[in-house]
C-alpha cells in the first residue's frame, strides 16, 4: 500500500519519541549524529552537546534507519509515486521529465554530480543540512516533532525557519539550478 | 546488548520513512508547494501523538530504567537567532536535497546511492559550524 497513509505513518513516527524516552531517557533527534561523528573524529576541536559515549545509541538508531530503508526498498519499494497534478505540472515546468523513483534521476545520479543541478542539490544542499541543523540544534525529528510535542518555543522558531528556508529554496533556488 | 532496542526502533522508523514516502524528494516538493496534505498529516499527527504520550509520561511521573525522571531538558532560547538562522539554512538544504537527516541516510540504501555524498557534505557542514561557532550569534 503506497504510500502508507499519513494517519498510520504519523502516529507510529510520533511513538518513537516516548519509546526512546522509556528505553533510556533519550531525546529523539537524528541530526545530533553529525555532531557526534565530528567529535569522534576530532574530540579536541569539537565538544558538541552529545559528544562522548552518550551518542552511541543514536548512531545505532541511525544504522537501524539505514537497514530499515534497505529492507523497505528491497521488499516493498515505492517505485512510482502518485503525486499531486499541480506538483507534477510545476516540476515539468522546471524541466524535470522523469518523476519516477524517490528522487529525480536527472539530478540525483553519479553522472550528474558535477553538473550545476547535481552539485547544488547534493553537495551544497547536504552542506546546508549539516550546517543548519547544527546551528539550530536540531532537525525535523528534534525540533518539528519532539520539540513541538514538548511545547518548546525554540523549536517553534526553528520550524518557522525550516519553512522560510524551504519555501525560498523551492521558489527561488530550484528554478535557478534545475533549469 | 542494551543497544539492540535502539537498532530495532531505528529499523522500524527507517522502514516507515520509505513506505510512507517521507524520504521522497517529490513528496517534499509537494509539501513546500502546499499541493498535498500527506506530509502535513504525517508531521502533524506525529506531533500530536508524541505530545499526548509526553503528557501521559508526565502524569504518571514515569522514570527511566536508571531511575531519573523522564523528559526533555528545556532548550535555551537565548536571543533566538540560532533557531531562526540555523533553521532557515537547514530549510534551504531540506528543499534542495529533498531530505532531512534521517531520510538522507535512508535514501543511500533506497535506490539513491549518490546521497552518500550529501551525507558526507552534511558532516562537513556540521564540522564547519563547529569551527565557526564562537563567531556566530546564538
Amino acid at each position: 500500500m503506497h504510500p502508507l497513509p499519513w494517519y498510520i505513518a504519523g502516529p507510529l513516527i510520533g511513538l518513537v519519541v516516548p519509546a526512546l524516552l522509556l528505553l533510556g531517557n533519550k531525546p529523539f533527534g537524528i541530526s545530533s549524529n553529525f555532531g557526534h561523528v565530528c567529535s569522534l573524529l576530532s574530540p579536541r576541536r569539537f565538544s558538541f552537546r552529545d559528544s562522548g559515549q552518550t551518542g552511541t545509541w543514536n548512531l545505532v538508531f541511525l544504522l537501524g534507519i539505514f537497514v530499515g530503508a534497505v529492507a523497505a526498498w528491497r521488499f516493498a519499494p515505492p517505485l512510482t509515486l502518485r503525486l499531486s497534478p499541480a506538483t507534477v505540472d510545476a516540476l515539468h515546468r522546471l524541466g524535470l521529465t522523469d518523476l519516477s523513483g524517490l528522487a529525480p534521476r536527472e539530478v540525483f545520479a553519479w553522472s550528474a554530480l558535477f553538473t550545476l543541478k547535481g552539485f547544488a542539490s547534493v553537495v551544497v544542499g547536504g552542506f546546508l543540512v549539516g550546517f543548519g541543523t547544527a546551528y539550530a540544534g536540531g532537525c525535523t525529528s528534534g525540533h518539528a516533532i519532539a520539540g513541538l510535542a514538548d511545547l518548546q518555543l525554540p523549536s517553534l522558531l526553528a520550524v518557522c525557519g525550516f519553512f522560510a528556508g524551504g519555501l525560498a529554496a523551492t521558489y527561488f533556488v530550484l528554478p535557478l539550478i534545475l533549469r | 546488548m542494551t543497544l539492540v532496542p535502539y537498532f530495532a526502533l531505528g529499523t522500524a522508523f527507517g522502514f516507515i520513512l520509505v513506505e510512507a514516502e517521507v524520504v521522497s524528494w517529490f513528496r517534499i516538493q509537494e509539501m513546500f508547494r502546499f499541493d498535498a496534505f500527506h506530509m502535513y498529516g504525517i508531521i502533524g499527527s506525529a506531533v500530536v501523538t508524541a505530545g499526548l504520550a509526553l503528557l501521559v509520561i508526565k502524569r504518571l511521573a514515569l522514570r527511566a530504567p536508571d531511575g531519573r525522571a523522564i523528559g526533555f531538558p528545556p532548550k535555551t532560547l537565548g536571543n533566538g537567532v540560532r533557531y531562526v538562522a540555523g533553521g532557515s539554512l537547514f530549510g534551504l538544504g531540506w528543499a534542495m536535497t529533498g531530505a532531512c537527516p534521517g531520510p538522507l541516510v535512508a535514501l543511500v540504501g533506497a535506490g539513491v546511492p549518490v546521497m552518500a555524498v550529501a551525507v558526507l557534505s552534511a558532516l562537513a557542514g556540521t564540522w564547519t559550524y563547529g569551527s565557526l561557532r564562537s563567531k556566530l550569534p546564538h
